[in-house]
């Protein structure tokens, strides 16, 4: 089985350690997957945006780096859903029959990393050490529109050292939604607010998520209220050992 | 606020207004959280509930497929039952055949049973014009109207309001419509509830005409059906001697049996009951028993618009129950007057720019954009209306109805980003530069990102180089050796 990593424009610019993570975590479990240095974004911003014709160029470019791989996975739920559900829509948009052909054969292959971890590897227990409160977010496009379910949080309790709290209100939007964080800035961050007074109240150390974009924001705001909590990426979380924690510790 | 909608401001400056409210927001996240828990607790009792969606969906989709064939037979059938029906290609036509009506018999007041579209049209306005009084008789409504106040919410219209302020609603303002509310009067619900009921008593015992909307209507069989919770339907509808119904064109279903599911998913949905209390169903006229001239106002208004777009037209199957209201994340702390239409929340994000057409005003532009595509009113909408894709599908129609002008700073960026992504070499040069960026935005703050939040540490090289430098995490890429040394 040929995987490749889709690190999402997000975690190759700013959160590189979520993608050396994955790559951990997979080798870990036997998997080497590669990394299609073609790859640059799944358009999603431009499409929630409304910008269709801005997307044709990026999706041409996912489907060249992606195409011929049995599995693509990635570290995000809402990039998972703009493959998996979008690209068709952009596809039809630019009326290139071969590309819609494309993304028909690509898109169901590709999977959010928990969706790969229990379905295609069969895992929950991956080994990992995680000694910290830890509390689980579910974002929306994962519990939505791809339907992870409580994969994450299955992967989540067979960690070693881990104490997870329930989040009240867990399954309302942090209120990131992309460019909505800008566009409409003040609601926005109403709901970050709401949602940081949740995981304050669950007296958790650490906020997790599958979705760095969400965490982003959740994470600017519970650090602007000088909140002490930490976001994490879940496959930092899963990718984390003994070893690991030692060296964390110790450096 | 004042009675009107027009000329609201665009979503994000009228959410701006409403977030500073805290009575307001305390008052909404208190009522859909209740509302919201309700229709869970209500909904999971029913083994089937999602084919019962699947079912709803199917009667709405199969009318409105063959919408012409359907609303020729109501025509015909409801003509057969004795009623009268008018066809009204827009809110001034409608207004103008239910002013006709009410001024054939001279009255000078009409009783209104609770109704989306009457409220879309701007009906009670046009006939003040006419010198003719609308009174509402839904509790809420009256709250709202004597308030002189807008509807924020589908089913619960003054759901921003709470006890106290309807109890000096009513004391300051009852007076002045009718029979007063009792000096006595507390803001207990019981006692409010009878203030209201004696006030409208004598409303509907004067009334001669009765004006309603329908919640569906049946081609097969020329039924008119009315849902609603409180009675003050029952009375407007069989009380007066005239009865008018404005109904849009999307409300017929084909059959009598139609009615079975959405009967079933209306209560569930909207209030959290299992069965509606006032369910109303009328086919005409019934001699020597209730209204003897039924008038039926069939309204298009921007229906026809919608049910020719591809993507939208599925916002037709709305039955208006407001279940993607009280879930919907932005609604709970915006309220509806933010959205400015009779028609908030997710629903009223597409209903509105489809009825309306996008690319003419900044507001209904706004709408499809009030959204941060979580999900979580396609998730409950008991006709399984997929929201997000037709936000994303509607933002996709504002953006294109502004291409070839000058071009805003968003689609430059956008245009910027498109050619940026196009190609891997492309975006790795730019992520060299996210570090300088981001201190940057950090300096020029606050922005619309930093106002309120902080920006993450940018990393000391991206994943990419990370990979090409370390062959993927399988050699040290020589920096732990240069650490050591």
């Amino acid at each position: 089985m040929r995987v490749a990593l889709m690190v999402t424009c997000i975690n190759d610019a700013l959160y590189p350690s979520t993608g050396q993570a994955v790559v951990r975590l997979l080798r870990r479990l036997g998997v080497e997957v590669e990394f299609p240095q073609a790859q640059t974004c799944c358009g999603q911003p431009m499409v929630n945006t409304g910008y269709l014709d801005e997307a044709v160029p990026v999706l041409r470019t996912f489907v060249d780096a992606f195409a011929g791989y049995d599995a693509v996975v990635t570290p995000s739920g809402s990039c998972a859903g703009s493959a998996r559900h979008q690209h068709s829509i952009v596809a039809g948009r630019s009326g290139d029959e071969a590309l819609q052909e494309a993304v028909a054969k690509l898109a169901p292959n590709v999977y959010e990393l928990s969706e790969f971890l229990v379905d295609v590897l069969g895992v929950t227990d991956v080994g990992a050490y995680y000694p910290h409160r830890v509390t689980y977010h579910p974002t929306c496009h994962s519990l939505r529109m791809l339907g992870v379910g409580n994969r994450p949080q299955r992967l989540l309790e067979a960690v070693r050292g881990i104490r997870l709290v329930d989040l009240p209100g867990a399954d309302q939007c942090c209120g990131f939604g992309g460019t909505f964080a800008v566009k409409n800035a003040d609601t926005s961050i109403a709901m970050g607010a709401d949602k940081a007074r949740h995981i304050r109240e669950t007296g958790a150390e650490i906020v997790v998520a599958g979705d760095n974009s969400c965490l982003t924001h959740i994470g600017g705001v519970l650090s602007r209220q000088r909140s002490g909590v930490r976001t994490v990426h879940l496959a930092e979380i899963l990718a984390s050992t003994e070893d690991s924690a030692v060296a964390e510790v110790t450096r | 606020m004042s009675g009107t909608f027009v000329g609201m401001p665009a979503f994000p400056e009228a959410a701006r207004e409403a977030l500073t409210d805290s009575q307001l927001r305390h008052n909404l996240a208190h009522a859909t959280s209740t509302i919201r828990a309700k229709r869970a607790k209500v909904v999971a009792e029913v083994p089937d509930w999602e084919e019962l969606r699947l079912a709803g969906a199917a009667v709405k989709e199969r009318a409105l497929l063959d919408l012409e064939t359907q609303l020729v037979r109501l025509e015909e059938t409801l003509t057969a039952n004795g009623a009268t029906v008018h066809w009204a290609r827009d809110a001034a036509e409608a207004n103008a055949i239910v002013a006709g009506i009410a001024k054939a018999h001279a009255a000078t007041e009409v009783v209104k049973v609770k109704s989306m579209v009457t409220q879309e049209i701007g009906l009670n306005e046009a006939l003040a014009e006419e010198g003719i009084a609308a009174w509402e008789t839904d509790l809420a409504e009256l709250i709202v109207q004597l308030g002189d106040d807008l509807p924020s919410h589908i089913l619960v219209p003054a759901i921003h309001r709470n006890r106290a302020e309807i109890r000096d609603i009513f004391r300051s303002k009852m007076g002045a419509a009718g029979r007063p509310a009792p000096d006595d009067l507390t803001d207990e619900p019981a006692v409010l509830a009878a203030a209201a009921r004696e006030h409208l008593r004598e409303k509907f015992l004067r009334a001669k005409v009765g004006v309603s909307g329908a919640n569906f209507a049946v081609a097969e069989t020329g039924t008119l059906v009315v849902v609603e919770s409180e009675g003050n339907g029952r009375m407007c509808l069989t009380l007066p001697e005239v009865l008018v119904s404005v109904v849009g064109i999307e409300k017929v279903v084909s059959r009598w049996e139609d009615l079975d599911p959405m009967l079933r998913l209306l209560p569930r949905s909207s209030t959290g009951e299992r069965m509606n209390p006032y369910t109303s169903m009328w086919s005409g006229i019934a001699p020597g028993d209730g209204p003897q001239e039924v008038h039926v106002v069939l309204l298009d208004n921007g229906r026809t618009r919608a049910l020719a777009d591809e993507v939208g037209r599925q916002a037709l199957r709305c039955i208006r129950c407001s279940a993607c209201l009280n879930v919907c994340p932005v609604y709970e702390r915006t309220g509806g007057h933010a959205y400015g239409s009779v028609y908030p929340g997710p629903i009223g994000a597409i209903l509105n720019p489809l009825l309306k057409g996008v690319g003419h005003d900044e507001q209904t532009d706004s709408l499809p954009y009030a959204s941060t595509l979580c999900g979580a009113c396609f998730e409950v909408c008991p006709v399984r209306i997929d929201i997000p894709s037709v936000l994303v599908d509607q933002r996709a129609q504002v953006v294109d109805a502004h291409r070839g002008g000058v071009p805003k700073p968003e689609a430059m960026a956008m245009k910027g980003a498109a050619y940026v992504l196009g190609r891997s070499r492309r975006l790795s040069a730019v992520e060299r530069l996210t570090g300088i960026g981001m201190r940057f935005a950090r300096r020029f703050g606050p922005t619309a990102w930093t106002g309120a939040r902080d920006l993450p540490d940018a990393p000391g090289e991206s994943f990419r180089d990370w990979w090409l430098r370390t062959d993927g995490g399988r050699t040290d890429g020589g920096r732990n050796d240069d650490q050591k040394g």
